[in-house]
């Protein structure tokens, strides 16, 4: 017969409105406001999951983000499915699909259900033992374990939703919306501050709204009627901001935190199009009053894991709050008061209470006499020592617990029922405090962490800073706030309350209770959902770990999607107990942001697609873009990388692009180098301590190569420098090293010079340039130019003219990094697009060519230019690259002199820049590829690798450049680069492929 | 995320700036005067100190100004915030 488990209505659900859902395929119905889990447990299903290792069967354990077991699938199809959600939190709606997770091929067969049997080979460590059994045992089986082991499965298409991000700057943050986060909220905002107040859940007034007892009164209400009207009344105070479904993740220092705002996952997927689904909250608060409550801890005893086991308060909210009953014969099991108050809630609804097992001998308050005038048995001093009922509890055996309660005496009694509620008292949610790095202290009294040293202006209060009753709540909240927010008595917002509150606080505390089965015998869950046991923590340290965190990795307890929100302080008693060290001094695990799960979508906002990064177009970026230039990106630079025609691919664009610029002429957007303009009367002796050549007798007009190193003699950088006048240069670095050189150069005249005069100014954006080369550049340019005298004589190479093109002002560099005649002309950036159009222009009858970055690259490979970054990778030496020539042995000092001649970097076995050609000359090398010499030794020696690699139309063969230990003395020698399938004979040569004699540079 | 008070800008978000090692390391006057030992010492030497640290900042994304902090590396707590040239308040 169909159970009646709607008991009564409640506030919060409306049950003229029906809603519904599918679970495993099957419609079901609720009303709005039930959770999933609170609509499952109306229709009687507790089994929703089955445990990560054991493929256990589970059920749904509580009422709140502290959920271990009932973590379901949403939807089937992506991109809406979502996996590792908990069904405790899930705000139902029309059309909701949940599934079960981690069972195969469903959750009532499941074939990794095997593994329970097996269980006596899975013990604490089992997955690292597990590679260590035969390989042959592993390949078996993988197939299998990877089949049925994993937390649901994740999306595969594209996040469809939309994610913000939103910074809140405010003075008082109250995390946390129960009975002590609403009245800090009101005392803060009443007394001026600007205040925000978050609560996770849908509804404020977190467990004492739904408190309607008798036993539990302020100012002679009941304290859910209290709070209620205290919750309307901040509503509506105007400097107030009220936050519900916002869970804070992160709580960092200088008070700041991370919050996510759900704003639509409570609403079908139909009226979620367009609106922002999460928002990821970026607070920055003066004071921060931490209100988050505490979670009620489970018992840990044999078999405590079955369906139809709930903590005792969750079992107190459905029926109070959703007015469910999770079952029709319930039985509790506590060391303390709390289950009183749930068999209270469940008595004035009807729902039935079989019994009472309570750990302690004797127990004296008002709420067990309500209980016992009810004719609830009670088992005072006695322990549950085991559970049945494979997919739902039905059977209890419970004992007497001896006085020192290590034992069981007496003889067994067995108890039926179909729902089991379990409490071990209160443990305060401290995870965002801790995060904070605030440190925390043990009170032995009751066996709780609490907050002790805070490291930024905040306070815990409420439960979370241990006060667990109602009244020290309403006794010491207001008391701590007025200290906190420096408020003066005459503008206290509360004044002594008039409390009852029936709970004592009397608890007895066993972190493991016996059973009477020897330990190996039982399971006892500590961390229900990484299924580890009391026995494994125990044998962990048996095997000899000893810190708190090593036994946490070994056995995985609070390793999972809860961070053992349940357990971890069970597991800690445990090990404190068996090792017999203090609690105190054992210290807690780390817990860690976030404090539930946040999808990969909020934590990424809108940085999606073309907003991932900011990304940089030259002036001229246009006319590549129509002129259907393949583009690659450099640094953030979007820069034209070839330019096919005619279905070319990549090798053919590149070859024709290469000739064209050698034969006749190419042009190149030059945009993107790095362009500073430096000046002051100390320019000349800035750039000689920069640079490893000399500077000050270069000529106005002239221009020059420079090498930029680290202090530790490694190429860092390198440019052509123009001087513009006396006290005046233009500098330009790498694309890529642009920012990097600015910065450099600022450091050292800010902190090691600043008696130099010198001004830098980044002008990268400010100048388009265009590089005009090949043997016919010289009639190009004098055909845009025609007033300009571009005779070897007046304008030779490596100098520089100022000019016009109509009003248009030009700097025209004579400069080559391809080794052919070559002019850089510099404009200002918005009239780079038409003057390289005009560039096409003049130069359409000496074909002139555009070519991307990939033939600038090969072209100055044939000329052995080398590229910083590729040829060089921080570890080379200005001496490596054979460039001797540029270091000045003059100069007294630059940066990264002294460093040439440290032992390390006068090694002749140092890796050098060397030309490498293959035996066969159609072969191309990769880049990155290793060389060596000799591969019949084993290890064999890696002598260096291949750095750039083309096949050079203009030599009609494949050249390379590389690094090879002590290379420089090597020209002539074969050496060998082994590659998967063959190896390839290569020749150490000289790097410059190109007429070494620079004949066409002044053609 | 911490906050630095950039002693030309004033109270800024972390992010704006970009840390530069430790403070008060003097680039030698004469490094060809020195021993290997003692450039290395210069060039590769820093503390990594657990506790009160003297460290270089740079106001990278606003005025681009170095200056010098005096913080807590085991809170994230600064203490001071000076000048480049100034001796440490601290
Ligand atoms: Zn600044």
């Amino acid at each position: 017969m169909k159970k009646k488990l709607r008991v009564k209505r409640s506030k919060h659900i409306d049950e003229t409105y029906k809603i519904s859902f599918k679970f495993n395929g099957k419609l079901y119905y609720g009303f709005k406001g039930d959770t999933l889990a609170s609509a499952l447990l109306a229709n009687d299903i507790h089994l929703v999951g089955r445990s990560f290792k054991y493929h256990r069967p589970r059920g749904i354990m509580t009422a709140g983000s502290e959920e271990p077991n009932a973590i379901v699938q949403l939807h089937k199809i992506s991109p809406w499915t979502e996996p590792n959600v908990r069904a405790t939190e899930v705000e139902i709606y029309e059309g909701l699909e949940a599934s079960s997770q981690n069972c195969w091929p469903s959750v009532n067969f499941d074939i990794g259900g095997i593994n329970n049997f097996l269980s006596p080979l899975l013990p604490a460590g089992f997955y690292y033992k597990t590679f260590m059994w035969p390989a042959s045992f592993w390949e078996k089986y993988e197939y299998f374990i990877r089949k049925s082991a994993g937390l649901g499965k994740s999306p595969t298409k594209p996040d469809p939703d939309i994610y913000e991000h939103r910074y809140i700057h405010c003075d008082v943050l109250v995390i946390g919306a129960g009975i002590s986060g609403i009245i800090s909220a009101k005392t803060a905002a009443k007394n001026g501050f600007k205040t925000l107040l978050v609560d996770e859940k849908p509804y404020l007034g977190g467990s004492t709204i739904y408190q309607n007892s008798e036993y539990f009164k302020i100012n002679n209400q009941n304290s859910g009627s209290w709070l209620e009207k205290e919750i309307n009344e901040i509503k509506k105070i105007e400097n107030l901001e009220i936050k519900t479904r916002t869970s804070v993740a992160a709580y960092h220092g200088y008070n700041y935190l991370l919050a996510r705002e759900n704003l639509t996952d409570y609403l079908p997927i139909e009226r979620r199009k367009n609106k922002t689904r999460h928002k990821l909250l970026k607070i920055r608060a003066k004071k921060v009053i931490t209100a988050t409550g505490s979670i009620e801890r489970p018992l840990i005893f044999n078999n405590n894991d079955r369906p139809g086991i709930l903590l005792s308060s969750a079992i107190k909210k459905y029926a109070d709050l959703f007015g469910v009953a999770c079952g029709e014969k319930n039985i509790l099991f506590t060391n303390n008061d709390s289950a009183y108050e749930t068999a209270i809630s469940l008595i004035q609804k009807g729902i039935n209470v079989e019994a009472i097992v309570d750990n302690r001998e004797e127990v004296d308050s008002k709420l067990i006499y309500e209980v016992e005038k009810n004719n609830v048995k009670i088992f005072k001093g006695h322990t549950i020592i085991n559970t049945y009922g494979y997919r739902r509890i039905n059977k209890i055996s419970i004992m007497q617990l001896s006085k020192d309660g290590q034992n069981v005496i007496g003889s067994k009694i067995d108890l039926l029922c179909d729902c089991l509620g379990i409490s071990g008292g209160w443990t305060p949610a401290v995870h965002l405090f801790t995060q904070s790095g605030g440190k925390l202290k043990f009170r032995d009294e009751d066996q709780v962490f609490i907050p002790n040293v805070y490291p930024s202006d905040q306070i815990s209060v409420g439960a979370c800073n241990g006060d667990l009753t109602l009244n020290s709540i309403l006794m010491n909240v207001p008391k701590s706030l007025k200290d906190f927010l420096n408020i003066k008595d005459k503008d206290n917002v509360y004044e002594n309350f008039d409390v009852l509150s029936s709970y004592n606080n009397f608890k007895r505390n066993i972190w493991l209770l016996p059973s009477d089965k020897v330990l190996g015998k039982t399971k006892s869950f500590v961390d229900y959902q990484n299924d580890a046991t009391a026995k494994d923590i125990k044998l962990a340290l048996r095997e000899g770990f000893k810190s708190i965190e090593h036994v946490k990795r070994y056995t995985t307890t609070g390793m999972g999607t809860d961070q053992g929100k349940l357990g971890n302080m069970h597991a800690l008693g445990i090990i404190a107990e068996t090792s017999e060290v203090k609690m105190g001094e054992l210290g807690t695990t780390t817990f860690r942001p976030p404090y539930t799960p946040l999808t990969f979508g909020t934590i990424v906002g809108r940085n999606v697609g073309e907003y991932f990064d900011a990304y940089r177009k030259t002036p001229i970026h246009e006319w590549h873009v129509k002129n259907s230039a393949k583009f690659e990106n450099v640094g953030q630079w979007k820069r034209a990388w070839y330019y096919p025609k005619n279905n070319e691919n990549m090798f053919q664009a590149v070859q024709r692009e290469s000739k064209a610029a050698r034969e006749s002429a190419g042009i190149l957007d030059a945009s993107t180098l790095g362009k500073i303009d430096i000046q002051g009367t100390d320019a000349s002796e800035f750039l000689n301590r920069v640079y490893t050549n000399a500077w000050s007798k270069l000529q106005i007009g002239k221009c020059r190569y420079g090498l930029m190193l680290n202090e530790d003699g490694m190429v860092y950088d390198d440019g052509v420098t123009t001087r513009l006048g006396e006290n005046h240069y233009l500098m330009t670095t790498t694309t890529g090293g642009a920012a990097n050189v600015l910065g450099k150069l600022e450091d050292y005249l800010q902190t090691e010079w600043p008696e130099l005069d010198v001004y830098l100014t980044s002008v990268t954006d400010h100048f388009a340039t265009i590089s005009v080369c090949g043997p016919n550049s010289k009639k190009i340019i004098s055909g845009i130019f025609p007033g300009l005298d571009l005779s070897d004589k007046n304008f030779p190479h490596m100098s520089f003219k100022k000019t016009k093109i109509g009003k248009i002002h030009c700097r025209i560099m004579r400069i080559s990094f391809t080794g052919e005649q070559s002019y850089e002309i510099n404009v200002q950036a918005n009239f780079g697009k038409s003057v390289w159009e005009k560039c096409m222009e003049v130069g359409k009858n000496y074909n002139i060519t555009p070519y991307g970055t990939e033939t600038m690259h090969l072209l100055r490979a044939e000329k052995g230019f080398i590229i910083i970054g590729q040829d060089t990778d921080g570890t080379i030496t200005p001496i490596d690259l054979q460039m001797d020539w540029i270091v000045s042995k003059k100069k007294y000092d630059f940066i990264g002199k002294r460093s040439l001649y440290r032992s390390d970097t006068i090694r002749g076995d140092r890796k050098q820049l060397v030309g490498l050609l293959t035996d066969n000359p159609n072969e191309i090398l990769e880049e990155g590829a290793q060389i060596v010499a000799d591969i019949n030794k084993s290890p064999i020696e890696m002598l260096g690798h291949v750095t750039s690699s083309y096949f050079s139309p203009n030599l009609k063969k494949s050249i390379a450049l590389g690094v090879v230990k002590g290379g420089k003395n090597m020209l002539g020698q074969k050496l060998i680069i082994p590659m998967e399938n063959k190896k390839i004979n290569v020749t150490i040569t000289d790097p410059v492929f190109l007429d070494k004699e620079n004949k066409r540079l002044n053609a | 995320m911490f906050l630095i008070n950039c002693p030309f800008c004033g109270e800024r978000e972390q992010s704006e700036f970009k840390a530069g090692g430790e403070a008060h390391i003097v680039r030698p006057k004469q490094p060809t005067e020195l021993s290997d030992d003692e450039w290395a010492e210069y060039l590769f030497m820093r503390k990594n100190i657990k506790g009160v640290q003297y460290e270089r900042w740079n106001h990278i994304h606003g005025c681009r100004k170095w200056f010098n902090i005096v913080r807590d590396t085991s809170n994230d707590e600064i203490k001071a915030v000076y000048k480049m040239g100034e001796k440490p308040p601290i």
